[in-house]
């Protein structure tokens, strides 16, 4: 449990049986009043935002949140299987939840995996991935502009923008965070 | 040549703040020349006091049998008594528990009281000084605070507490006591378009959020109290001070027990005062106003801890 005094930005809590994290924290006092909590709450599985405002004797549960490594294994149908790193416990996460993360996916990398009550609510993907370009048309000679960019797909479909200078083949570094080309890593 | 040892980090942050403290140290001596002007004496009462004033959500620190001041109020109350007219303070005041952008529990506070004078007289004379302070702290009578400017040479707002419900929440002060949601309203729904483009004084408070302010004469439903707001923030609270002695005590028994059932520590009773008004107090008029809010609405500082120097 935690008391309203508790609160801060950062802080994870419960509200309405769903975790919540403070996105934005304000002590507020008026003239000779109580003391009062002002919170901007974004829910961990939506998204979604509210605004809360907490008094001194309100309490709030704690989310049982827990954060794990795991890495990725194999998908299956609409799911894809992570591995907890000691226990081997696999776990099943779909392609919703993953959304474009599902084309990042890289055999027996680690990821960090959020659970709220036991199941994954996020998975965070190593910052940088590689993979090989299999599709793009070939940019025009001795052209080595970074600015201009062209489209390019990698070997499970996902189109991704790059460089002029780019071909097929090219093993890439991709920034999981944006989905963006990142760099080259080796000519085909 | 040899390396200095690294500077500790509040000798950094005292580095970045340096001419905000210094804009600081002007201010304050832009307030003591307009006090000493106004025909004001500096007083300085103690800082740690046996009784502090029976206030239901005010907490002050135990500082060993005594307490330390959350606010001057009781002492410079009794120099009125003992016949000082206009008196002003300028020093440290301490509330437990409040932390925030705009709290700390160490905090100054400008604090004073002109006998003769009403919570009316007081606003003029507060409007006039703030003119002041802008254009010789801030250079010029119109301030950007957060990209909002308050003109301070323009005539302030003034909107009672019952208008300023109706206008920004739809209920009234009473609706909103009798939900429990008065507080709650007030900052969510009302602080924030206060001082918007001028200062403005909420005034009028409904009689059950009184403290120590005399009922309106004409109206007993409302107490002679105002606060003032600068974009957004609480910078001061004035009233024409309560002088009659069995509403006093009446109203100090009734924040004692709100802080018994509240939980909060029970306070020793402020006997003397009690006394002291029994035995006549003149009318005036008193005002407290936090210097560290009022610093940052002139440098532009979302936080204390950028106009004040951090506990060490």
């Amino acid at each position: 449990m935690f008391s309203a005094s508790d609160l801060k930005k950062g802080l994870k809590v419960q509200v309405d049986g769903e975790p919540w994290a403070i996105t934005e924290f304000e002590f507020c006092k008026p003239g000779k009043g109580t003391s009062l909590y002002r919170c901007k709450l974004k829910n961990m599985i939506t998204g979604s935002t509210i605004d809360r405002t907490y008094r001194p004797t309100d309490k709030l549960d704690k989310p049982d949140l827990e954060e794990k490594e795991m890495y990725y294994s194999y998908a299956e149908g609409d799911f894809y299987v992570f591995s907890d790193a000691e226990t081997f416990e696999e776990m099943h996460v779909s392609a919703k939840m993953l959304g474009r993360d599902k084309y990042f996916l890289i055999e027996n990398s680690q990821c960090k995996m959020l659970l709220f009550n036991g199941l994954p609510i996020e998975i965070t993907l190593p910052t940088f991935i590689e993979k090989v370009i299999t599709d793009t048309e070939p940019g025009a000679r001795g052209d080595t502009a970074t600015n201009v960019l062209k489209s390019a797909k990698i070997d499970n479909g996902y189109e991704i923008q790059v460089p002029l200078f780019i071909n097929t083949g090219d093993l890439v570094k991709i920034d999981t965070r944006t989905g963006l080309y990142a760099e080259r890593v080796s000519k085909a | 040549m040899q390396n200095a040892s690294p500077k500790p980090d509040c000798v950094y942050q005292l580095e970045q703040i340096k001419a905000r403290l210094l804009l600081r140290a002007g201010l304050i001596s832009s307030i003591r020349q307009y006090f000493d002007a106004a025909g004001f004496a500096e007083v300085e009462t103690p800082v740690m006091i046996k009784a502090p004033a029976p206030e239901e959500f005010i907490e002050a620190p135990q500082a060993g049998e005594m307490f330390l001041r959350a606010s001057p109020e009781l002492q410079m109350k009794l120099m009125l008594a003992a016949g000082f007219k206009k008196i002003y303070q300028i020093g440290a005041c301490f509330r437990e528990g409040e932390f925030g952008r705009k709290h700390r529990p160490e905090f100054t506070m400008l604090e004073w009281y002109d006998a003769g004078a009403d919570y009316n007289d007081l606003l003029k004379f507060t409007a006039g000084m703030l003119r002041h302070l802008a254009v010789f702290t801030a250079g010029s009578s119109s301030v950007s605070y957060q990209g909002s400017v308050i003109d301070f040479s323009a005539e302030p707002e003034i909107i009672t507490v019952k208008d300023a419900f109706l206008r920004f929440t739809g209920v009234t002060p009473e609706a909103a006591m009798e939900a429990d949601r008065f507080d709650e309203l007030m900052v969510t729904k009302i602080e924030p378009v206060l001082g918007r483009g001028r200062p403005t004084f909420l005034t009028d408070y409904p009689a059950a959020r009184s403290a120590l302010a005399r009922l309106k004469a004409s109206d007993h439903s409302v107490a002679e109290r105002w606060e003032l707001y600068l974009s957004g923030i609480e910078i001061a609270n004035a009233y024409s001070e309560l002088i009659d002695p069995a509403e006093q005590a009446a109203r100090f028994e009734e924040a004692a027990s709100a802080r018994v059932r509240g939980g909060y520590r029970p306070y020793p009773p402020p006997a003397e005062f009690l006394q002291a008004i029994n035995a006549g107090m003149p009318e005036s008029s008193g005002c407290a106003l936090g210097i560290d809010r009022l610093i940052m609405i002139f440098t532009d500082a979302d936080d204390i801890s950028q106009v004040k120097m951090s506990p060490v």
